[in-house]
């Protein structure tokens, strides 16, 4: 098991806190909540050792392609592949959306 | 079911614990206690290596079903296999303790118990058969006041010590998906051999702990589809049937006549096993 930080410019402050995913065999679970404006931090624990640099450029992508709002996200992975854990990601920002959900 | 039902019906296998609950509550009525970002979770895990979830796997969800307070307690079978330990166990023994507790303050809290778990979490040994010992006398005192609905849909099924606390709902509805069983397969298998009980064989797997062959042998109340709807219209059905004349664990003395039948020189097959429970245990 190893835990990973990493911290990103942001905007706004995200409005609303959303829980997607599990943390089963090939999936993860990534918690949203709203961070100070400007920032970013994600906070990743991961059951699969030496994989920082893949972490790293993954979540460079996601969160400097386009302007997202401030978050405090944690992961706690289970052997997600880089594929899943974007959909994980990006399923949590669409869902901030959807007040139904929160 | 046709292709026509396949495609219109709303699987509930596929919901993960958390939907499960909202799909049998009224709508717009869930609201969940302990919720994940509270981080009430496994203090143990971590200390072995082991990556956590922040509800520990377990949903307590409060709402109203037909418009009776209810609270829904949902196990994530995705999860460590949804094992139960210190405080997944404490979530599920306390939401019922807080629900007994209702019925004698006259308010008529129901509960609802989502199975989908091996049993006792290995990792957290005794704390964990602590929690489900506790799980096993609240259900115990709630039924007393309210019906308690336990639901196996799967696909993990309902072992070990868990499987107690299902034998010992009001009511408990299963899907053919489901299994309901003491002992799991493998454990079966490591301690009788391949010979007796095949792990990997998963008709014969199902021939003896699946949904189909439990209702035939009157162990739970309800063989259901795989769909939320009518899942839900059972739940309904059993909460308006009101307290059963006599809980399952109180017929003991028809189980054991049952097992006095068992010939154990020769190898069971899911045919006696039925022709044996299908008489019932109102003796």
């Amino acid at each position: 098991m190893e835990k990973i930080d990493f911290e990103y410019p942001a905007g706004e402050p995200a409005i609303g806190r959303i829980l997607t995913g599990v943390v089963g065999s090939g999936d993860l679970e990534v918690l949203l909540e709203p961070n100070v404006a400007g920032v970013t931090t994600v906070s990743v624990t991961t059951s699969v050792d030496g994989f920082r640099r893949v972490w790293e450029s993954l979540l460079t992508r996601v969160f400097t392609a386009v302007p997202l709002p401030a978050s405090r996200i944690e992961i706690h992975d289970f052997g997600a592949t880089p594929g899943v854990v974007r959909m994980r990601i990006e399923q949590a920002f669409e869902e901030l959306n959807e007040p139904s959900q929160k | 079911m046709n292709i026509e039902e396949m495609l219109s019906r709303n699987s509930f296998i596929e919901l993960d614990a958390r939907k499960r609950a909202r799909a049998l509550l009224d709508a717009d009525s869930f609201r969940e206690l302990i919720d994940p970002f509270e981080r009430v979770t496994s203090p143990w895990l971590a200390q072995q290596g082991v990556v956590t979830q922040a509800d520990d796997g377990v949903v307590v969800a409060k709402g109203i079903i037909d418009g009776q307070p209810a609270v829904v307690l949902a196990i994530e079978g995705a999860f460590q296999g949804g094992s139960l330990g210190e405080v997944g166990g404490a979530k599920i023994a306390g939401a019922l303790e807080l629900a007994a507790e209702d019925n004698r303050k006259g308010i008529p809290t129901r509960a609802v118990l989502l199975f989908e778990t091996g049993g006792v979490r290995l990792q957290e040994a005794n704390l964990g058969l602590a929690a489900i010992a506790e799980i096993h006398s609240a259900i115990v005192d709630l039924r007393r006041y309210q019906p308690v609905i336990g639901i196996i849909a799967g696909t993990v099924g309902c072992f070990g010590g868990m499987s107690i606390a299902a034998g010992l709902c009001s009511y408990l509805v299963v899907t053919r998906d489901a299994r309901l069983g003491l002992n799991g397969p493998v454990v079966i298998e490591q301690e009788a051999g391949t010979a007796e009980y095949d792990s990997r064989d998963k008709p014969f797997i199902w021939s003896f702990t699946g949904g189909e062959q439990r209702y035939h042998s009157h162990l739970v109340d309800a063989y259901v589809e795989d769909d939320a709807q009518q899942i839900r219209g059972v739940v309904s059905a059993f909460f308006q049937k009101g307290l059963p004349n006599k809980n399952r664990s109180e017929l003991y003395p028809g189980f054991l006549a049952c097992l006095a039948e068992v010939d154990a020189s020769a190898q069971a097959t899911p045919e006696t096993i039925r022709a044996i429970y299908k008489k019932g245990f109102s003796s």
